[in-house]
């Protein structure tokens, strides 16, 4: 690890003034950004240390929505009441994430911001083969290489990585907003649009490297979920052991039924694509739909018809299909 | 607070450790080393060396560290506290996982520089004062939760934080919450049955 220089900030506004000097670096957490620093993916000159703002840590409750800190642990919300009971997807995807230690040191801001688990891209410096996210230009050995965890919707033949947060997933699928913080003041945005598949990267003309709306100079500061008292929700996780792992495929779903019908239902897809990937056409096709395997199956499968699958991965699409349709299942209580 | 003997190897001489063990001062990230780039506008200093005071196992420290100094490194290699394990150095293992107020975390992700005012507990501070073992440590023991023994202070600094969480009350649940502790020997069903164990004896 390369050295650098510390500062603690006291506000959020010394945060942003730092940031102006494109040398500096975040650090909350620091799960993720101090194992980036091991394998030289990221080498800040400064880091400004956030850890300590607590204006930033936690969870509040209103009429209308829930926000919660950028700060604010992965335990923390896991466990809170708040979010078991209007947003229980993000409390469970929260707790399927990585592990009891890791939960208490990660915050929801940093996790969001974690960056892809693609073998070829996690390797120490200097990176002997090609990656177009360490090395611009060189190419991406995991599209002719292993490709098994890789992505099925949105990539590109820059870059075929996949966003492994489980949180990520749970808050696209509510709609939740992200609220950011930069030198020309505040903004927010809806979350589902903060992360970008590498062919919305290129479209907006950025490199492999662009991964989110984050402009530079930007800190996210809280995410806030609208109180929907007549929805429930689910998360599903599928991974090769039970815990401690990273997911294959994800699934979160929040449906609003009257009797046994949908009114409404909102899926997000995690592990298929550089972002989570709502199925926006089957969310609104299911409308009206009676909570059944037979008759959502059919809507989720129209929905894969657009996945773009790798040599080693088109089990994905099958493992995608069956997650988003057990966790509608799980989260209208049919399963 | 009683200053005892830790159980790591006795010190012949004065060492690192008895140098830094604190006065009672400010916490403060203040550096003797000059600012880097200080920011007139908002105050904020960086520094190349940063000073912290906070608490192991009751017993206050104050040390000046490089930045990128984890806690791993610095408890093992600056205040001799070698109980605490280095496995994989990136979060994956639990061997390093100590207590920072009172939850755990794991050494290897954490800066000494982020630990200013914060009161660590080690695989060295989990017994009574006088030596009475924990009962996690009793129990340990008792199952023959161990082979080789490298994960084994990570696990029961990890399990007395289960226990104290109230995750410990099924099998299914000690499993679930105490997965971020890897064996290697695989003695998962003693460990098991040991952290079940010292939870129902803690009542």
């Amino acid at each position: 690890m390369k050295a650098f220089s510390f500062a603690r900030a006291a506000e959020p506004k010394q945060v942003i003034a730092a940031l102006a000097d494109p040398g500096t670096q975040i650090i909350a957490g620091g799960t993720e950004l101090l194992n980036w620093m091991r394998l030289g993916i990221a080498a800040p000159e400064r880091l400004v240390d956030i850890s300590k703002l607590h204006t930033l840590d936690g969870i509040t409750r209103s009429e209308r929505r829930i926000s919660i800190g950028a700060l604010t642990s992965l335990n923390e919300i896991g466990e809170h009441a708040d979010i078991s009971t209007y947003a229980a997807t993000l409390a469970q995807a929260c707790l399927k994430a990585a592990s009891a230690q890791i939960r208490n040191r990660a915050t929801i801001g940093g996790n969001v911001l974690q960056r892809t688990r693609c073998a070829y891209f996690r390797s120490e410096a200097p990176v002997p083969w090609e990656c177009n996210k360490r090395t611009p230009s060189s190419g991406c050995a995991a599209i002719a290489g292993l490709n098994e965890r890789h992505a099925i919707f949105g990539w590109t033949n820059d870059c075929a990585a996949v966003h492994p947060s489980d949180p990520a997933v749970a808050l696209a699928c509510l709609d939740a907003e992200i609220e950011l913080l930069g030198p020309r003041g505040r903004r927010s945005l809806p979350f589902r649009d903060f992360l970008l598949t590498q062919a919305e990267a290129e479209k907006a003309g950025s490199a492999a490297q662009v991964e989110s709306r984050l402009m530079r100079g930007e800190m996210i500061t809280a995410f806030h979920i609208m109180v929907r008292p007549d929805e429930r929700s689910a998360y599903l996780k599928v991974r090769e052991r039970e815990s401690f792992e990273y997911a294959i495929v994800s699934a979160a779903a929040a449906v609003k039924l009257k009797a046994d019908r949908i009114v409404s239902a909102r899926i997000a897809l995690g592990s298929v694509a550089q972002r989570p990937w709502r199925l926006l056409d089957a969310e609104q096709a299911l409308a009206g739909k009676r909570l059944a395997r037979e008759e959502i199956a059919p809507v989720i499968e129209a929905a894969m018809a657009e996945a773009k699958t790798l040599p080693h991965n088109d089990s994905k699409t099958t493992l995608a299909r069956n997650a988003a349709i057990r966790a509608l299942l799980m989260a209208g209580g049919a399963a | 607070m009683a200053d005892d003997d830790h159980t790591c190897t006795p010190t012949p001489k004065v060492t690192r450790r008895d140098v830094f063990i604190g006065t009672g001062a400010v916490i403060s990230v203040a550096s003797a080393a000059e600012a880097k780039g200080s920011n007139a506008e908002t105050g904020l200093a960086f520094h190349d060396r940063v000073e912290a005071q906070f608490s192991v196992n009751r017993r206050t420290y104050r040390t000046s560290v490089e930045p990128r100094a984890t806690l791993l490194d610095w408890l093992r290699e600056e205040a001799d506290l070698t109980g605490t394990k280095k496995g994989c150095n990136e979060g994956a293992c639990g061997a390093c996982t100590v207590l920072i107020d009172g939850k755990r975390a794991n050494s290897c992700l954490t800066l000494v520089a982020q630990c200013g005012g914060a009161d660590i507990t080690t695989i060295e501070g989990v017994a009574a004062p006088n030596g009475a073992l924990h009962p996690v440590q009793q129990a340990f023991i008792d199952h023959d939760a161990f082979q080789c023994g490298y994960c084994t202070s990570g696990q029961i600094v990890s399990a007395v934080a289960c226990i104290a969480e109230g995750h410990a009350g099924s099998e299914e649940s000690v499993r679930e919450w105490m997965s971020g502790n890897l064996c290697r020997c695989s003695c998962y069903p003693q460990i098991t049955a040991a952290v079940l164990d010292a939870a129902g004896r803690k009542g």
